[in-house]
């Protein structure tokens, strides 16, 4: 895509095991020691548009998070590269950082990512203070701005985590990203913790701050209604890999690869009809532990259509329709 | 209808805390009939766990059950001694819980654990207890249920180990099993599984089960009838369709407003506005009136349960009802 704002190029990311001072020993004297490594990810491109929301989705251990930690800077990739505006987001060498304020990053469980013995005022002005946006004097009405905007009331400031509902607290780490000012968030399992009437609200909050400012938006779940209801473009992961990418409605409508298949219809519906009998299609089977990921497709030991050339060679992405893209031996290029 | 297994009165479960009386059951009442699958929805807070909890007797100090009766096949177990209580636990009622990370005993294997809990109401020989482990193992989808009985609790994934904690409770043939949001901390497609798998069971043996669950759409998919509950009360309840079709109480319009499915993409979603009431500090009158776009000066009175036909609701101005 032309107009890629946010681009992943080739991004991997593995975590080893740590070994022992013996085992290091005899894997030195040649002997034949069996190194552990996770691919968490591996080796994903993807392209966001500016002002875009891509959603990622995926079951546990997929490596969603890990993928949007990535794009967020918070951890260095094994290989490959994230860029912003074509900015890279760490820097090189063997240390690699952070290098850019543009992207901020809003988590889970907002009783774990808010300091509890910061006040709320403290907290949001953190950053903004360290990176110069503004100085100690303007902070307050800073921070005011920005908890008004997320639906508090300015006055919030001055009280700690614990006196606000797991709704608010999200409604304050949302305040605490945008105060950096970032052209691009990344969101995992921003309302995963949240009751339905409250996961709404703070639904409506991100809907209404996109239109506002414009962001750009990596949003992570599991929840594929969700997710649905709040991207543009959909990105579907196994086990490290992306298995699926295009436009949210045409992937829901129009699932393309064997795994996006199975797992929208094993996302329970709303029954309303007497009498009608839920029915699933569950998939055979579960994944398959990272630390030994099946050769060829990933998914090839619970798809039902899997052949000889899916166990043993890696699908390619190929394009199947408009800006719609799936890696399956089985698909044919449009 | 024949007589239900179990029949709840008034049931009234209070924490005394030191911040004040937690309300967390507040008056609830419900039949349960042989081989029905009751499904008890609602958000966190709204009483639904405790219910369960208070079924089996397993609410601890400060929490108690204050009043009301529930009788298993016309038994009354309030009040009953902890002793009894633990016997008819396992035997006749049985519980799957949450979290299958911490239900299950990390350090004996399965077999044993299955093992003990039939010890616990008979004496039966080692080979009859594995033979009637494999049974309710393979009865759960557990694939080579012979050589898993050896095995230990981290050595299954998340979804078997719920499936493990089902054929725990299952062992028994109880009357009634309650599953406290039993597929919650699961991925999508081994809750799909497991939900198909629990509908055939209880097909099968005739047992009654109560589904709680904060996911409209998860009950709907499995259970007949639904109990909708918020601060500790029942506000709505009737057949899963009925009701998920045409809800009569504000509440319950309000959850299913709230769900990504009935808005277009990007649009606003109806949300409910505020957030639930404290326990402690619950507002006079209906619980739910200070979020609700109906209430007025009435709703200053607690609304009692109007029932029509198989369905009733809690609510002074209830919603027409039509699909």
């Amino acid at each position: 895509m032309s107009d890629a704002f946010v681009t992943v190029n080739a991004i991997s990311r593995r975590f080893e095991q740590r070994v022992s001072l013996g085992d290091r020993i005899a894997a030195a004297l040649g002997s034949d020691v069996e190194m552990r490594a996770v691919r968490a990810v591996d080796g994903v491109s993807l392209q966001v548009a500016r002002g875009e929301v891509l959603g990622l989705v995926g079951e546990s251990g997929c490596g969603k998070s890990t993928l949007g930690r990535m794009i967020a800077g918070i951890l260095p990739p094994t290989a490959g590269t994230v860029a912003i505006g074509g900015e890279p987001v760490m820097s090189k060498g063997p240390h690699p950082r952070k290098r850019t304020t543009r992207v901020q990053m809003i988590f889970q469980d907002p009783y774990a990512s808010l300091d509890p013995r910061m006040r709320i005022g403290d907290t949001v002005a953190e950053g903004p203070i360290a990176h110069r946006l503004v100085t100690k004097a303007e902070a307050p009405a800073y921070v005011a701005g920005w908890l008004r905007r997320v639906g508090l009331d300015p006055d919030v400031a001055q009280r700690y985590p614990h006196q606000f509902s797991g709704g608010q607290r999200q409604r304050i780490a949302i305040a605490r990203a945008l105060a950096m000012q970032p052209d691009v968030v990344v969101c995992d399992e921003p309302v995963a913790s949240l009751d339905v009437s409250i996961q709404a609200q703070v639904l409506n909050l991100f809907l209404k701050l996109r239109r506002e400012l414009r962001l750009t938006m990596v949003f992570i779940s599991h929840h594929l209604g969700v997710v649905r209801h709040v991207s543009d473009r959909v990105a579907v992961m196994y086990l490290g890999r992306i298995v699926e990418v295009g436009p949210a409605e045409t992937v829901y409508a129009n699932p393309q690869h064997p795994y996006t298949k199975a797992l929208l219809a094993s996302v329970p519906q709303l029954v309303l009809q007497d009498d009608v009998v839920a029915v699933f299609k569950p998939i055979q089977g579960e994944l398959p532990s990272p630390l030994s990921p099946p050769p060829g497709c990933h998914f090839h030991l619970r798809c039902e259509f899997a052949e000889a050339r899916c166990r043993a060679q890696v699908p390619a992405m190929r394009r199947v329709g408009e800006r719609h893209e799936s890696a399956c031996h089985l698909l044919r290029e449009a | 209808m024949s007589a239900p297994i179990l029949s709840v009165r008034d049931l009234v479960t209070h924490f005394f805390t030191r911040a004040g009386v937690l309300k967390a059951v507040d008056g609830v009442s419900f039949d349960l009939q042989t081989g029905e699958i009751l499904g008890v929805v609602g958000e966190s807070g709204s009483g639904k766990s405790v219910t369960g909890y208070s079924l089996l007797g397993l609410v601890d100090p400060p929490g108690r059950i204050v009043s009301g009766s529930i009788k298993l096949a016309g038994q009354e177990l309030v009040g009953l001694p902890q002793s009894e209580l633990r016997e008819l636990r396992g035997r006749r009622l049985a519980m799957v819980f949450q979290d299958p990370m911490t239900t299950l005993n990390p350090v004996l294997s399965i077999g044993t654990q299955i093992k003990l809990a039939i010890d616990a109401h008979e004496r039966v020989s080692g080979k009859a207890a594995r033979a009637r482990a494999m049974d309710v193992l393979t009865r759960v989808g557990i694939p080579d249920a012979g050589s898993r009985l050896d095995a230990y609790p981290h050595q299954f994934s998340g979804g078997m180990r719920q499936r493990v904690a089902i054929a725990v409770a299952l062992l028994n043939r109880p009357d009634v099993i309650v599953a406290d949001e039993p597929t919650t901390a699961l991925d999508v497609s081994i809750q799909a599984q497991i939900l198909a798998e629990v509908k055939m069971i209880v097909r099968d043996l005739g047992t009654a089960l109560i589904w709680i669950s904060h996911d409209l759409a998860v009950v709907s998919a499995i259970a007949s009838r639904v109990l909708v509950m918020y601060a500790g009360r029942v506000v709505e309840h009737g057949p899963t369709a009925a009701v998920l079709r045409a809800p009569r109480h504000p509440y319950t319009q309000g959850l299913l407003n709230s769900l990504p499915a009935r808005a277009a993409p990007g649009e606003e979603l109806a949300q409910i506005p505020g957030q639930p009431p404290s326990l402690a500090a619950l507002p006079v009158g209906c619980a739910f009136s200070p979020r609700c776009p109906r209430a007025d000066a009435v709703c200053k009175e607690a609304p009692s349960m109007t029932a029509v036909g198989l369905r009733g609701w809690r609510c002074h101005h209830p919603l027409e009802g039509h699909a």
